[in-house]
């Protein structure tokens, strides 16, 4: 039997209330050691803040192991903007994570945009700028051709922890992934 | 991650399946907020690895017994037409989601979202939210208790309404069957000149976000009912081809 799927629609403005009910926005305690920060903002096409985005981050644990239920580091988080179109997680570095072929992909982690005026999520990956070399020979960065473009997928670091930008249009748009 | 699990990394991932016909495209200027949100360059397509395949696991514990029931949340019941919105969530094989995680959110009978961004001047209603969540069973089944969200107008173009809708969102059993979509009513009269609804080229698919009248569920003397099955993306047949 193939069924087929239910098409997405926008999450719309007025999801806070039942979506960031809960504070999903720490995977990690930020006074443990291995806490980091990953901040950024969300602009739209003329550089301006996206204030109604919500922003949900899918990694592994520090051995590049990925949650099942019940794992105390569910490897989940979820975050909205706020009026300058912030978003802020603490959460853990995730490892080198199983890549194709028994070979290995670089640190990173998953990330789905929503907003207003998304008809459907947008997916990037943040990775990690001190992973040089491992950035260097992974496979989806790889596919990304034009150098300035894989870049918009590296955070950078800053105050012991990392900033990561989106630009969901325009010349410095973020590269996005057809999943 | 079980050894198993990652023995069968190493043969080769079984990816989700792409979908393109159903979905709306990023930018489709008659809904205008796409027009400065929407990526103007291509999409990278990504290789299904294992960060794709996997995906957060909602325990038991993050729902209460009560979250399903959206006309109990307050001392009193919400106005409105109390109806029953169930159905299953299944994948592209006709395989049930289990357990699985659904939010739902709407506006109240009058057509107002609780949220303080919402401008619509209709009532509030002190007994309505309008938020609710569930996980699906071992059948992929789930259930709610609301009352049918009205309709309300916006910005969007002149005279514009959205037809009644509540915004469902799932996750399924990866991230890359994420689903945030809308199940509408059958018969709107809006649908015709809702952007929204209309970003979906092809009419089968729009159709497949309405629910349907059901009269089975109906509870008599209580409650109408509507069903709304929803499909995940499904499985390939065959591991990944392009996976280097």
């Amino acid at each position: 039997m193939t069924l087929e799927p239910t098409p997405s629609q926008t999450v719309g403005p007025f999801f806070h209330d039942a979506l960031l009910a809960a504070d999903w926005t720490r995977l990690m305690d930020p006074d443990h050691p291995s806490a980091v920060h990953i901040s950024g903002t969300v602009c739209d096409g003329e550089g301006e803040p996206v204030p109604d985005a919500m922003l949900e981050i899918w990694q592994a644990d520090p051995e590049g192991r990925f949650a099942r239920s019940g794992d105390e580091f569910s490897g989940f988080g979820r975050c909205g903007t706020d009026a300058e179109g912030r978003f802020e997680f603490v959460t853990v570095k995730p490892g080198p994570v199983l890549g194709p072929d028994g070979g290995s992909q670089a640190p990173h982690i998953a990330v789905s945009v929503f907003a207003r005026g998304l008809l459907k999520r947008l997916v990037t990956r943040i990775y990690f700028p001190e992973e040089e070399a491992a950035n260097a020979d992974d496979p989806v960065l790889a596919s990304v051709e034009d150098p300035d473009l894989r870049d918009t997928l590296v955070a950078r670091a800053r105050d012991g922890g990392y900033v990561f930008d989106v630009h969901l249009q325009g010349q410095r748009q973020t590269v996005f992934f057809d999943v | 991650m079980s050894e198993e699990r990652t023995m069968r990394q190493n043969d080769g991932i079984i990816g989700y399946q792409r979908d393109h016909e159903s979905q709306p495209p990023y930018l489709y200027p008659a809904y205008k907020s796409t027009r400065l949100r929407a990526p103007d360059r291509p999409l990278v397509i990504l290789p299904h690895t294992l960060s794709e395949v996997t995906g957060p696991a909602f325990g038991h514990g993050k729902v209460g017994p009560l979250d399903n029931d959206l006309t109990r949340q307050h001392d009193g019941e919400p106005l409105g037409e109390r109806i029953i919105v169930s159905g299953r969530v299944l994948d592209g094989d006709g395989r049930p989601v289990r357990n699985s995680l659904i939010e739902v959110w709407q506006a109240n009978a009058a057509g107002r979202y609780t949220h303080h961004a919402d401008r619509h001047p209709a009532p509030l209603d002190p007994n309505f939210s309008g938020a609710g969540r569930c996980l699906t069973d071992g059948d992929g089944r789930y259930r709610f208790v609301t009352v049918k969200p009205g309709a309300y107008p916006w910005k969007n173009h002149d005279n514009a309404w959205r037809p009644a809708h509540i915004h469902f969102s799932l996750f399924g059993p990866a991230f890359a069957a994420r689903l945030v979509t809308q199940m509408y009513f059958p018969g709107d009269p809006l649908f015709d000149q809702d952007p929204i609804f209309q970003s979906v080229n092809d009419s089968k698919a729009r159709e497949r976000m309405i629910s349907r009248f059901d009269l089975e569920t109906t509870e008599p003397e209580w409650a109408l009912a509507y069903n709304f099955d929803i499909v995940l993306r499904g499985r390939e047949s065959t591991p990944m081809e392009n996976h280097r």
